[in-house]
């Protein structure tokens, strides 16, 4: 029988009244992993940063919550500063807020060693040194002394676990601890920590949106759907027999079908050489200029009318620059043609009055509307300027037209973006850009900041347009589930270069370059039959 | 939220809301403006005339008509002094006269005072009088008009030129800023104070020659506010979605990026504001204002600090511009907040969440 080691009884949280987790029982072993998944807004971090009294102070907490033998609910301010830290350690979401820039990384760890274990100087180095290789983490001497913007984002999480595991804790709590960063540093990040649990005997609890991550790394899942426990069990029995419905919709959320079948059409959009480079600062003021930075190489690609090409890469590899160098809103060499216009050689107000033709919708939902503009100015505003003729009811008539083919009541278009949530708000950044009738369509990752039932509905959507419109799409994503539901062909970036294309389902079954076998790998795509 | 919270209302309803919700703004407002209508009014509370005369059967409007002292029985054609105790009685013997609440103007000097000046508040002068034998309360009304009026058109006028400046230079970056920011600081280099008290010395500085002085300079404190708004929404995704979508730059700068730099912009403007009434109070408390005569408060602070036997002067000045002052701070906050869309949700049901806090 393992001992228990962070048990809660009827742990209940309210902010100014609105109760936001409500009757969260649990008990964790030490050794186990506990996950609790949820979208966004479901209680899952509010419950454990509850859980160790890390709530802002309007935050009433009841119900029994102990560690070992300690009661948490009964403790003191001064008596907190003895458990966090020391025999619960954290790892949170942002690898790259949660480092303080302006410490070296030495310090930084240094520092809750020195607290918590009376560490100085020598000694400290000494051991941070170690913390550091333990987890797994080259040239430690080095790093030590290294500021945390040289880090990559992978790295920076490394420290942050090292940091965490500093004080030997018994219970470790990860909050989407890989969410930030790419997908097959994602990886090497999970076994980490489970390698990690399994040296030192922690406990560790688990937070996450993504189910089907949870299922390879923990023992125990806790599904909770706003505030409430849906269900709770091993992990075994939450896949193979799911009771509730709320986990089944999860279950079943990975992003599926294929788009349309695509009839051979003349080619829409064509791109020959193109090339985007930013100029790097001088070092000093009599050194050389260093040659230019190349985000994308020589690229070429077309896309026929009605397909979609899909391109994959991790952050870094010149995605979003190539899909801004084609919408012609980054200086690039090289040729783009749309349909009879040759968009390279456009510039000033000719480009502007071609510019209905290829709309863009952006990666992050919150920051691609206008927060001071109703739904109605927004998505019309296009259509204003480009078509000044049309009346005002003329206008109104179209803008309710297209909100009720993107799926949006009319009711919404007096309203601001603040009171739509993420998967409504990417409906209006989509209705504004169909509203102009593009013949083109750039996808700058629409669906990476959405939970997963929510990008279900938008692929969904998205491939009805298509069809009815005869759409093309530059799909952009680092997911290769959402990709494989929307594209027909996809090409794989990587540093600026395109190291694999093809058709999509055959570069995804049978990949040649190393590094999209790499990719795929790390995806776990479920294997599905269409 | 979502869907539930579904209302029809137009932009404006929801900051009026949002502003009316803030209580310490909302009764600033109203006392501010109260106030302010007040001293617009100021020839009808304070004057050294009749509102409206009857004499010997006949009509007369001193305020706005001057009238001979021939007329009501004196012996000079010049024009007729109301306060004079012979014309009093005239009037009183052959018809009847309303007069303001404070027999007084700005620059009226009090010919029957018992006391010498300056005199203490009494019943005939309420604040008393400055050292001329001036009624201050009659100069406070006049003077707190002044001062805001000239504080108006002063902010209205650099926030024009403060925003067009930084919003080119912020939205356009590159050379442009490069350029605009060195003139700019060149410019603010040079020291207003002196170039007003030189120029105090060549010319009388009225109300238009200290205005326009001073918005030479004001608004290069506006320049690096907005420009620095500019400079982060240029890149912001939905400035970026409107290029996109083929909008000119000004129209992107006036719909897109202006009213998001509009709420640090507002925040600036209560100071802008404060800023320019202190500027003038201290130029005519130095004594290189307004011309001599001219209802200011800087003038009576001056005259409180000459005569520290008569605190009323030094007293009035300082409420006057601490009330003054304090109401509009006050105001600006209620503004700078209710342009702020996330401020509407927390600001829309305080009542339900203070008792829970």
């Amino acid at each position: 029988m393992p001992k228990p080691l962070l048990r809660l009884n009827n742990l209940t949280i309210a902010f100014d009244g609105n109760t936001v987790v409500d009757g969260l029982s649990f008990t964790l072993n030490a050794g186990e992993t506990l996950a609790i998944v949820g979208e966004s807004g479901s209680g899952k971090s509010v419950s454990a940063l509850g859980a160790v009294n890390l709530l802002p102070s309007n935050a009433k907490i009841r119900g029994e919550r102990w560690l070992e033998e300690t009661d948490l609910s009964q403790l003191s301010s001064r008596e907190w500063n003895g458990v966090r830290g020391n025999r619960v350690g954290f790892v949170f979401q942002e690898p790259m807020t949660s480092l303080n820039p302006l410490h070296r990384i030495g310090k930084q760890i240094g520092e809750t060693l020195r607290l918590h274990q009376g560490l100085d100087g020598q000694e400290a180095r000494a051991r941070a040194k170690q913390l550091l290789e333990q987890v797994k983490l080259p040239r430690t001497d080095e790093l030590l002394d290294a500021w945390p913007h040289q880090l990559s984002g992978g790295q920076r999480q490394r420290v942050m676990i090292a940091m965490a595991i500093a004080n030997n804790p018994a219970l470790l709590i990860a909050d989407e601890p890989t969410t930030a960063l790419d997908v097959t540093v994602q990886k090497d990040i999970l076994a980490l920590l489970k390698e990690l649990r399994d040296q030192h005997g922690m406990g560790m609890l688990f937070i996450s949106h993504d189910l089907n991550l949870v299922r390879r790394y923990a023992e125990h899942v806790c599904v909770m759907y706003q505030g409430k426990v849906q269900e709770i069990g091993p992990v075994e029995t939450i896949f193979s027999r799911p009771q509730s419905d709320y986990t089944k919709a999860l279950l079943a959320a990975e992003p599926e079908g294929r788009p349309a079948l695509l009839n051979a059409t003349a080619p829409l959009l064509t791109a020959r050489q193109l090339k985007v480079s930013f100029a790097r600062p001088k070092a000093g003021l009599f050194k050389r200029q260093p040659p230019a930075f190349e985000a994308v190489k020589a690229t070429d690609l077309t896309i026929a009318s009605g397909e979609t090409l899909g391109i994959v890469g991790e952050s870094g590899s010149g995605k979003t620059t190539l899909a801004s160098a084609i919408m012609r809103l980054v200086q690039s060499k090289g040729e783009i043609t749309l349909g009879d216009a040759s968009l390279s050689t456009l510039s000033g107000n000719a480009l502007r009055r071609q510019r209905h033709r290829f709309q863009m919708v952006f990666q992050d939902p919150y920051g691609a509307l206008s927060p001071r503009m109703p739904v109605f100015d927004i998505v019309s505003e296009g259509l204003r300027f480009h078509y000044p003729k049309l009346s005002r009811s003329e206008v109104t008539e179209r803008v309710h037209q297209t909100l009720r083919e993107v799926g949006l009541p009319e009711s919404c278009a007096a309203r601001y973006p603040h009171e739509f949530s993420g998967g409504q708000r990417q409906r209006i950044a989509v209705a504004r850009a169909i509203i102009l009738e593009p013949e083109l369509l750039v996808l700058d990752e629409p669906t990476s900041a959405l939970d997963r039932t929510v990008q279900k509905q938008l692929i969904t959507l998205l491939r009805q347009l298509q069809q009815r419109r005869q759409l093309s799409y530059l799909f952009i994503s680092h997911d290769l589930a959402v990709v494989r539901a929307m594209a027909h062909r996809i090409m794989v970036l990587k540093d600026g270069e395109v190291v694999e294309q093809g058709p999509c389902l055959e570069v995804l079954d049978s990949p040649q370059h190393p590094y999209t076998q790499a990719l795929i790998a790390a995806a776990h795509l479920r294997h599905f039959s269409s | 939220m979502g869907w539930t919270t579904s209302r029809l209302s137009p932009i404006t309803l929801r900051r009026l809301a949002a502003f009316k919700a803030n209580r310490r703004a909302h009764i600033s407002l109203w006392l501010f403006g109260v106030l302010f209508i007040l001293s617009l009014m100021a020839e009808l509370i304070a004057n050294d005339k009749p509102l409206i005369m009857h004499f010997e059967g006949q009509w007369y409007v001193p305020l706005l008509v001057d009238y001979p002292e021939t007329e009501f029985g004196g012996f000079l054609p010049t024009r007729t002094d109301y306060l004079d105790p012979f014309i009093r009685e005239q009037i009183s013997d052959k018809g009847w006269a309303i007069w303001p609440l404070i027999p007084f103007s700005y620059q009226t000097l009090d010919m029957q005072m018992t006391r010498p000046s300056p005199a203490p508040p009494s019943s005939r002068h309420w604040l008393g009088t400055d050292d001329q034998g001036r009624d201050v309360l009659a100069r406070v009304i006049y003077g707190f008009r002044l001062s805001v009026a000239f504080a108006l058109v002063l902010t209205a006028g650099s926030l024009v030129m403060g925003v067009l400046a930084g919003g080119v230079q912020g939205y356009f970056g590159g050379k442009v800023d490069l350029v605009g920011q060195r003139v700019t600081e060149i410019w603010s280099g040079l020291p207003v104070l002196f170039l007003l008290i030189i120029l105090a010395s060549f010319v009388q500085p009225g109300f238009w020659w200290l205005l326009g002085i001073m918005l030479l300079f004001s608004w290069l404190g506006l320049v690096d506010i907005v420009r620095a708004e500019f400079l982060r929404a240029r890149n912001l995704e939905y400035v970026r979605a409107a290029k996109a979508m083929g909008l000119p730059s000004r129209l992107i700068m006036w719909r897109h990026v202006l009213p998001n730099a509009m709420v640090a912009t507002l925040t600036f403007i209560p100071f802008l504001f404060t800023g320019a009434i202190g500027t003038l109070t201290a130029l005519d408390f130095l004594g290189f204002g307004l011309p001599p005569g001219s209802p200011s408060l800087g003038e009576l602070a001056a005259q409180g600090k000459n005569n520290l036997h008569a605190p009323w002067l030094g007293i009035t000045a300082f409420m006057t511009l601490a009330i003054m002052l304090s109401l509009l701070v006050f105001i600006g906050e209620g503004l700078r907040d209710a342009f702020d869309p996330r401020h509407v949700k927390a600001s829309a049901k305080p009542t339900q969440e203070t008792k829970h806090a």
